[in-house]
């Protein structure tokens, strides 16, 4: 039991770096593939060939590249979380109606002020749903970089598997289905409160 | 009337304005000259495609011209920045153009805001323009676009446009979206609006009824070029080209009138002794011609004794009531 802790702490810790990093890099990059049509088509081209790659593969070209431990883990997984957080804010920009940008100009907003006041609060529910399809994701898939040291509780079931330790499984496998489940619940409902006072966002 | 300063209204003059879009082989705004007085109700009346909403749109600066120039109280619209020019004149477009994320009344204050006012003067003027479009402020204010009625939203984007007190308000299309009885109530209302604010507005519409019904001037226009530029009255009864008689239907028009009479349409209303006299079973068709021939309004006379009064106002009534 005592490893739990740890393990758990490692996970989040993991989950939570990679998410960080790929806010900074999905919502930047979602935001420039909104604004032309010809990057859109050539990002959402990788994006899809990206994804046929699995999770594990990616983890393991990671090895004979910046080789095991926390890095290559975090790596991988910033690459798996960019596609829906980018996706999500290209859609969620380009979802926001024109007439409602064209009242804004129409009313003297700068373009700044079409941006900062009209568009993006307006995305922002869309770009959220990315974040928690993000999320969930990469808290499942944080479990894999055990295997090539990473940590997190896929420690546990790696450790349970090899000495067959049902009870470390089991516990590294629980937690790992109850931490994705919470942070989906929390996301949905902060994502549901939104979506209901403005009924808008359509993704 | 909550609101008793009047803001006046602007002056706007178009000289030979030319809007061509990139692509196109036309001109979709094709050398347009337009004057409209000060504090008059001008709609843009034309089928879509005809370029009234891009002539709307060249005076805010939202579609660039070409060429010409547009004035606003003499004043050429590019010698000011395109947002400060902007904020000075009102917009309405159908129906969606509320913020969604705010609230009524803070999409009433947006412009305010723009203009840097302070917070006190902002609520104090959100509360007198709700009371201006006749929802209550206790249960609107802070209320979400979606949680309003398509009239109760258009209204409100009315009053956002008013927010600042312009002296010019355009309206493109603004009540496309609401149902027919929603949208006579919101005609009437621009019309009490514009009559007490005295403000000077354009409004594009592709209903003949509509322009009808508000219109102090009517422009009719047609791939780009102003055909007809006229009161209802002469817009009516003499259509400038065949394309204005049928974009009107002015024949069908004129054949209702000539099925009521004078009687169903005037008011009972304190006589002068004035104006010129009509039977009370005159036909309304005659009555129009009487006011083609110069007449502003027609003492209906019964028996000999003058009972009431018609002026154009009551023919224009009784033409959009009759579809």
């Amino acid at each position: 039991m005592s490893e739990l802790i740890p393990a758990l702490r490692g996970h989040v810790l993991l989950s939570g770096a990679s998410l960080a990093v790929a806010l900074l890099l999905g919502i930047p990059l979602g935001a420039w593939i909104a604004r032309s049509p010809r990057v859109r088509e050539a990002a959402l081209g990788l994006v899809g060939a990206a994804r046929v790659v699995p999770s594990l593969a990616v983890l393991a070209i990671m090895i004979p590249l910046i080789g095991v431990g926390f890095a290559p883990a975090l790596v991988a997984l910033v690459l798996l979380a960019i596609p829906p957080i980018a996706i999500n804010t290209d859609l969620g920009l380009r979802a926001v109606p024109h007439a409602i940008l064209d009242a804004a100009a129409g009313i003297g907003m700068s373009e700044r002020q079409i941006r900062s006041r009209v568009q993006w609060p307006l995305a922002l529910p869309v770009v959220f749903t990315g974040v928690r399809t993000a999320t969930v994701e990469v808290i499942a898939s944080a479990t894999l970089a055990a295997f090539i040291g990473g940590g997190g509780l896929g420690e546990l079931i790696v450790n349970g598997l090899a000495n067959n330790d049902v009870a470390s499984l089991v516990r590294g496998a629980v937690g790992v289905g109850v931490l994705a489940l919470a942070a989906e619940a929390c996301l949905s409902l902060v994502e549901r409160r939104w979506r209901g006072r403005w009924g808008t966002g359509a993704a | 009337m909550t609101d008793a300063r009047k803001s006046g209204g602007s002056t706007v003059a178009l000289r030979d304005i030319v809007v061509r879009y990139p692509g196109s082989d036309r001109n979709a705004v094709d050398h347009v000259d337009l004057d409209v007085p000060p504090g008059t109700l001008v709609v843009v009346l034309g089928p879509s495609g005809c370029g009234k909403s891009t002539l709307l749109r060249t005076i805010n600066r939202l579609v660039p011209s070409e060429s010409g120039t547009i004035c606003v109280d003499a004043q050429d619209v590019r010698d000011f920045p395109a947002t400060q020019l902007r904020r000075g004149i009102g917009y309405v477009i159908q129906a969606v153009g509320l913020f969604p994320h705010l609230t009524v009344a803070q999409n009433i204050a947006v412009v305010p805001q723009l203009l840097g006012w302070d917070r006190a003067r902002i609520a104090e003027r959100v509360e007198e323009l709700l009371r201006l479009i006749q929802l209550d402020p206790q249960r609107y204010a802070d209320r979400y676009p979606r949680e309003l009625s398509g009239g109760e939203a258009q209204r409100v984007g009315v009053a956002r446009a008013l927010a600042a007190r312009p002296r010019l308000l355009l309206m493109d299309e603004p009540f496309g979206a609401v149902d027919a009885i929603v949208r006579s109530a919101l005609q009437d209302e621009t019309v009490r609006l514009q009559r007490a604010l005295g403000t000077t507005i354009l409004f594009v519409t592709h209903d003949v009824d509509e322009a009808l019904r508000i219109a102090d001037r009517i422009v009719i226009m047609s791939a780009g070029r102003v055909v007809q530029y006229d009161t209802p009255l002469h817009v009516l009864g003499r259509p400038a080209s065949p394309y204005v008689e049928e974009l009107l239907d002015t024949k069908d028009a004129v054949r209702r009138l000539s099925l009521l009479r004078v009687r169903d349409a005037m008011r009972a209303k304190a006589v002068d002794g004035q104006s010129q006299r009509i039977s009370v079973e005159a036909t309304l068709r005659e009555a129009l011609s009487a006011m083609l021939d110069g007449a502003d309004a027609l003492e209906a006379i019964e028996d000999g004794r003058p009972i009431g009064r018609l002026a154009f106002d009551d023919v224009r009534r009784a033409i959009v009531e009759s579809t």
